[in-house]
């Protein structure tokens, strides 16, 4: 399976880290709502199809990227920076992507 | 100041080795610079920052991921959004940069007995790095003067390209002995010279 780094171009997922679903929200820090933490923490779509998912190019340029990553034929169908204000780092165009 | 040892010492052995009788196709040095220096800028800072290490080196940093360049003695090149490398022959680069680099536009690390900087050169080159990292270095994907990150069995490294056939690796110093053996390993079979 290959992801295509914004920043570093197409690397093989060796080099990145699963941070977990993107599509957690973290309840405020000083929330007693027990209900939202718990959903924090278990609950899960589970899909079988496209899965937000967050990775972290731990092996490369150590940018965290929002995948959208498909679970039943490992098709990345996007990738960008977590961090909106990297968008301008990713210079490369799309026709490089692999 | 206190004399820097080579971590490579025990490994490091002048000469041509492996299977050189039909001529030497990788030339591999140390090139001990004098600073090795990484600099990260505050988000919405890393124009001030390009500015700053055009400043102390007179290097202009080419548009794009990665982009860099090298005057033989000076080296910068990006590994990260808003992050670069940065190494030069003297040392005292972590001082200048100090200086340029203000706490409000970014960060300054002093890497010089942090990392190894690893010469490979030579006809085969490309060959050799091409069997340990699963990255693109033909020239039209990796040219002159850019730089790349990326990690060979998790000994994390970063390449530039100082030329056509040449290219700078740097290794955590830890890692750097085991690093040089299989790279002189990997060049064996079509014959190398270390410098």
């Amino acid at each position: 399976m290959l992801i295509t780094c914004p920043y570093c171009g197409p690397r093989d997922v060796i080099e990145f880290t699963y941070q977990g679903d993107g599509n957690r929200e973290r309840p405020d820090p000083a929330s007693q709502n027990f209900e939202a933490w718990n959903a924090y923490v278990y609950d899960r779509l589970n899909p079988a199809g496209d899965h937000n998912e967050i990775w972290q190019h731990s092996g490369g340029c150590r940018a965290h990227l929002r995948v959208v990553r498909n679970t039943l034929t490992h098709e990345i169908s996007s990738v960008a920076f977590v961090r909106g204000d990297h968008a301008s780092a990713a210079r490369r165009k799309a026709e490089d992507k692999a | 100041m206190a004399e820097r040892q080579s971590p490579l010492e025990p490994e490091f052995h002048v000469g041509s080795h492996g299977n050189f009788e039909h001529g030497v196709e990788i030339l591999l040095t140390e090139t001990r610079p004098g600073s090795i220096v990484q600099l990260a800028a505050w988000p919405g800072e890393e124009k001030k920052l390009i500015a700053a290490i055009r400043t102390v080196t007179g290097l202009a940093l080419p548009d794009g991921a990665g982009g860099g360049s090298s005057d033989g003695v000076k080296s910068v090149f990006g590994f990260a959004p808003g992050k670069f490398t940065v190494a030069d022959e003297a040392e005292g680069l972590a001082a200048a940069f100090a200086k340029a680099v203000t706490p409000a536009i970014g960060t300054v690390t002093d890497l010089s007995h942090g990392r190894t900087a690893i010469r490979i050169a030579g006809p085969k080159a490309e060959w050799v790095l091409a069997k340990f990292f699963a990255i693109d270095f033909a020239l039209p994907a990796f040219p002159v003067g850019a730089g790349r990150s990326t990690a060979h069995h998790d000994v994390f490294a970063q390449i530039q390209r100082t030329g056509a056939d040449q290219f700078d690796i740097y290794v955590f110093r830890s890692f750097a002995r085991s690093f040089w053996k299989a790279l002189c390993h990997a060049s064996e079979e079509v014959g190398y010279e270390v410098q």
